[in-house]
């Protein structure tokens, strides 16, 4: 395997435009993360949320009124789907936070409607639990990176962990930036989804620097630049197929998944789509940064040793 | 290279497909609207389900099927408007003997018995997806502790008033009991006593310039215990309480050290459901103090004579009662709501245990043509902010519900009225028959979904599932030919033994879970695609068919193991420290990357190697 078959572009002569287009990317999520910060929706300020269907559409501003004349003054009132469905948010308060509060508001909007109206969800979730899930949310993020860091660093070698670790909080802090700047609710599902995240660009990585590894170990006349360069090549065109067809099932999520899973859909595309590229250009780059180069990787092994692991 | 599988392999991929095969039927069938029948004291059997199905004959019920169905009857209907007839019918015919019946509505799955037989069952469907309520509760440990300590103050007055120790007051707070003396000697001897008597304590002193006091708290272990009996004694009782709701497959579980889980599927009165489940609302006997004119003297003056304490009626007059509680509610065994055979008002029939009956009878005897009044007792909650600080505010409602005159001695059971309707009654009395929470419980989360809601988030789900399923089996074939219909066979075979370890391990469906499956889905054609990109390149390389196909597996195999592994790590990670809906991601995922590592591996080679293993081959349709 002497010369790359596939293609023969060279990434890496892209590799300082495209630190610059991430780096640029990062500023402007962690500006947005200070400045504009995240939409996060009631599973983490604590508050209440009420969603209820109408038999036809209706207006929003008799439902606005009757709020406010019985105190709900801060209500936000929005349609949701449809022309016909209403969602009400309630921002947390000190003296209303109570499992009671969605029953009143509830009857009341049974009240100032003349056909049945059909509660379709409610979410209450009370200050302190907000606060729980905001720091078990941050902790799960913290802790499967961590033990990324160690598998990648006990499977390969700790300047890879190193680079896919820089990849992964790339792909999460420009996916954090998208849901800031567009100012788009920040739910438990998208959580979910910003984790999902991390497990799929990581998929992404270990494919590249498997492929690297396994370079190295072949080739060696070769800078690492060069077999950085060949790996890429080897292996994109595995990686934008798989990508496509994540993507493919994540817009069939997004447009047919209906309203619940409409956030949690979208943060996967846009991890998707930054992770593809992290595991092109950020991870590998980043291991080179750090000055990888083929003796690291030689282990009193046999080459071939793959072989033993036949399915 | 004959790329060619040993027999035993292809019998092992058989038996895998057929069991999953047979682990996910059930979910084709669907639901029937159905009755769940069980009894409070008795255990269902044959006898029973033999009085109950000639129970519905009789009563015309137009019903499918009645089976047993562990501790309950099953019964099934066609329609779900023939299920809500038929309950009301049944639960009158029911109720007119024996009311500890408990009817609840239910979905049944229609799983024929052929599979039930084989212990496979549809997956279970979270509360986002059937509809329904999930709660998270919290107990007021402190007013947990306040309680107990109030009991333990009774006590310690009685053990001093038996010693003959001499003490000037006794006061419960939220952490401490504290005896005030007169002398500092007086102090001391009597500590001595209570340290010896009371061992699950501990002691301090304290003194101002006129009292000696000292201060009892609960010592760290009987604090922790006292802590634990307060949260098991409520989840007692939420399950009772859910259990007279008429909840079908409830879930009551703890969580941490002063939290409870409660799940209703397909409630639909959820309003109710709160209601009940947070209820503090208890009763009280106690006779009447003085007459009307001391009543008012005391509204006015805000002093109660000593021996009694002040309280208002429902319309707000008001009157004062003695400070010895004749019963509690805690000796109450039973009760039922109806009305009153005179006034036509609702009224409920209390059956004591025997040591209320036992008081109650003597003292009645000792007060007839004295009044006693009936006294509602419930506690109310409100958040104030303090100094930065949120902080729980309880107040205790009392309200004398009726006041009336003892006619006669009264002792197991008798009726009180005075209640304002006939629901008010009603939960009255299922609140007293399931018994008093130990301490307060406030709702600190809530989820509900409507049944409608869940019905459109199963179809939505399927709906994006079948589509993306279907956009990346036309991709594959497409663009693999040959191999990309075997990798799409094996797709397919993922998402039946994904459907099956779902259903084998009743692991909960939620929509997330079900997001996760379709994640799956597109990750798991991954494998694949490493596999056959590697068959080309080494094709391209100039090698033979089969020993590219040899070295594809081979080589891709390596790469896939470390992909996945650190995926699920991932979702390990997401599953140990994630909440309900993000655990069911995980579990998802988790299944889908272990499922999908065997069919895309195992499951093409053993396709490939029947198509092309084991002869000439000129060219690979990849």
């Amino acid at each position: 395997m002497t010369r790359t078959l596939l293609n023969n572009i060279d990434f890496m002569a892209w590799r300082k435009p495209a630190m610059l287009f991430s780096s640029a990317l990062i500023l402007v999520s962690i500006f947005s993360l200070f400045t504009l910060k995240l939409n996060v929706g009631i599973d983490f300020t604590g508050g209440s949320i009420i969603e209820v269907g109408y038999q036809q559409a209706v207006e929003l501003e008799p439902i606005r009124q009757a709020l406010e004349s019985e105190g709900f003054g801060d209500a936000i009132v929005q349609h949701f789907g449809s022309a016909s469905e209403v969602l009400i948010r309630l921002v947390p308060d000190a003296d209303k936070d109570k499992a009671e509060l969605s029953t009143q508001i509830i009857g009341l909007l049974q009240n100032i409607s003349d056909s049945p109206i059909d509660v379709r969800r409610v979410d209450f979730v009370g200050p302190q639990v907000g606060k729980e899930l905001t720091e078990d949310g941050g902790l799960a993020v913290l802790y499967a990176l961590i033990a990324i860091l160690i598998y990648v660093a006990f499977r390969f070698e700790y300047r890879f962990s190193l680079g896919a670790v820089a990849a992964l909080i790339h792909d999460v802090m420009i996916t954090l930036g998208f849901f800031s700047v567009l100012q788009l609710d920040f739910d438990l599902s998208v959580l979910a989804a910003i984790l999902a995240v991390i497990g799929y660009s990581l998929n992404d990585t270990i494919v590249v620097f498997d492929r690297v590894r396994e370079n190295f170990r072949k080739i060696r006349k070769k800078t690492s630049l060069e077999v950085v360069n060949m790996s890429i090549n080897q292996t994109i065109s595995r990686t934008l197929m798989t990508s496509f067809t994540t993507l493919l099932v994540l817009l069939s999520l997004f447009f047919l998944g209906g309203e619940a899973i409409h956030a949690f859909a979208l943060a996967l595309i846009i991890g998707v789509l930054v992770g593809t590229y992290s595991s092109i250009y950020v991870a590998t780059t980043s291991a080179l940064v750090l000055g990888i180069s083929r003796s690291d990787l030689l282990l009193p092994e046999k080459e071939g040793d793959d072989e033993l692991a036949r399915p | 290279m004959v790329n060619r599988y040993a027999p035993w392999r292809y019998i092992l991929l058989l038996l895998i497909i057929v069991i999953g095969a047979v682990y996910a039927a059930p979910n084709l069938y669907g639901e029937d609207p159905a009755l769940q029948i069980s009894h409070r004291v008795n255990l269902i059997d044959e006898a029973e389900l033999g009085n109950i199905s000639s129970l519905l004959e009789n009563e015309s019920v137009d019903y499918r099927s009645v089976e047993l169905d562990g501790n309950n009857i099953l019964v099934r209907f066609d329609s779900e408007e023939k299920q809500l007839r038929a309950a009301d019918q049944v639960r009158e015919a029911l109720f007119a003997n024996d009311r500890r019946y408990s009817i609840a509505l239910n979905l049944a799955p229609a799983t024929p018995d052929w599979l039930t037989g084989l212990n496979a069952l549809p997956m279970y469907l979270g509360l986002d997806l059937r509809g329904g309520v999930h709660f998270l509760m919290e107990v007021d440990m402190e007013s947990a502790i306040e309680k107990s300590l109030e009991r333990f103050s009774g006590e310690m007055r009685t053990f001093m008033r038996e010693e003959k120790i001499r003490y000037k007051a006794v006061l419960a707070s939220s952490d401490k009991i504290s005896i005030r003396f007169a002398s500092a000697e007086a102090r001391d001897s009597a500590r001595l006593l209570l340290e010896d008597e009371f061992r699950d304590f501990e002691f301090a002193d304290s003194n101002d310039d006129r009292s000696w006091f000292v201060n009892i708290s609960f010592n760290p272990v009987s604090l922790a215990e006292e802590r634990r009996a307060a949260i098991e004694q409520n989840i007692s009782t939420l399950k009772n309480r859910v259990n007279e709701l008429g909840v079908a497959e409830p879930v009551i579980q703890r969580q941490g050290e002063e939290r409870v889980v409660v799940q209703l599927p397909g409630v639909q009165d959820t309003v109710r459901a709160k209601e009940i489940l947070g209820a503090t609302a208890t009763l009280e006997f106690r006779l009447v103090h003085g007459s009307f004119a001391d009543w008012s003297a005391a509204a006015s003056s805000g002093k109660a004579p000593i021996g009694s304490r002040l309280y208002k009626r429902s319309d707000g007059s008001p009157v004062l009662l003695k400070r010895n509680v004749i019963v509690t509610g805690d000796q109450i065994v039973g009760a039922a709501s109806g009305l009153d055979q005179q006034s036509g008002t609702p009224d409920v029939t209390i059956t004591m245990n025997s040591s209320g009956a036992d008081r109650m009878a003597r003292i009645t005897r000792d007060n007839i043509g004295k009044p006693m009044a009936v006294v509602f007792i419930e506690d109310k909650f409100e958040f104030r902010e303090v100094d930065g600080e949120r902080n729980r505010i309880r107040t205790t409602e009392s309200q004398v519900i009726n006041v009336a005159t003892i006619q006669d001695q009264l002792s197991k059971r008798f009726h009180i009225t005075g209640l304002d309707s006939t629901r008010e009654a009603r939960d009255l009395a299922l609140l007293l028959r399931a018994g008093a929470l130990r301490a307060p419980m406030v709702i600190v989360e809530e989820r509900t979904v409507g049944p409608s809601l869940g019905q459109e988030n199963i179809d939505r789900g399927f709906l994006s599932v079948i589509v993306g399923f279907i956009a990346v089996l036309v991709f594959m074939a497409f663009y693999y030919k040959v191999f990309g219909l075997v990798a799409n066979l094996a797709l397919a075979l993922n998402l039946v033994l994904m459907v099956a370890i779902l259903s084998i391990f009743q692991a909960t469906l939620t929509l997330p879970g079900i997001a996760g499956i379709v994640l799956t889905v597109g990750m798991a054609v991954d494998a694949n695609v490493l596999i056959f990109e590697r068959i080309r390149e080494e094709l391209r390389l100039g090698n033979t068919p089969q020993a590219s196909i040899y070295s594809g597996y081979s080589k891709a195999f390596g790469t896939i193991a470390d992909a996945n592994i650190t995926t699920f790590i991932a979702a390990i990670v997401l599953f140990g420290f994630g909440t309900g809906p993000i655990q069911g991601f995980a579990v998802t995922l988790m299944i889908g990357i272990a499922s999908s590592m065997f069919t895309a591996i195992f499951g093409t080679r053993a396709l490939i190697n029947l198509i092309y293993g084991g002869k000439q081959v000129r060219r690979l349709a990849i």
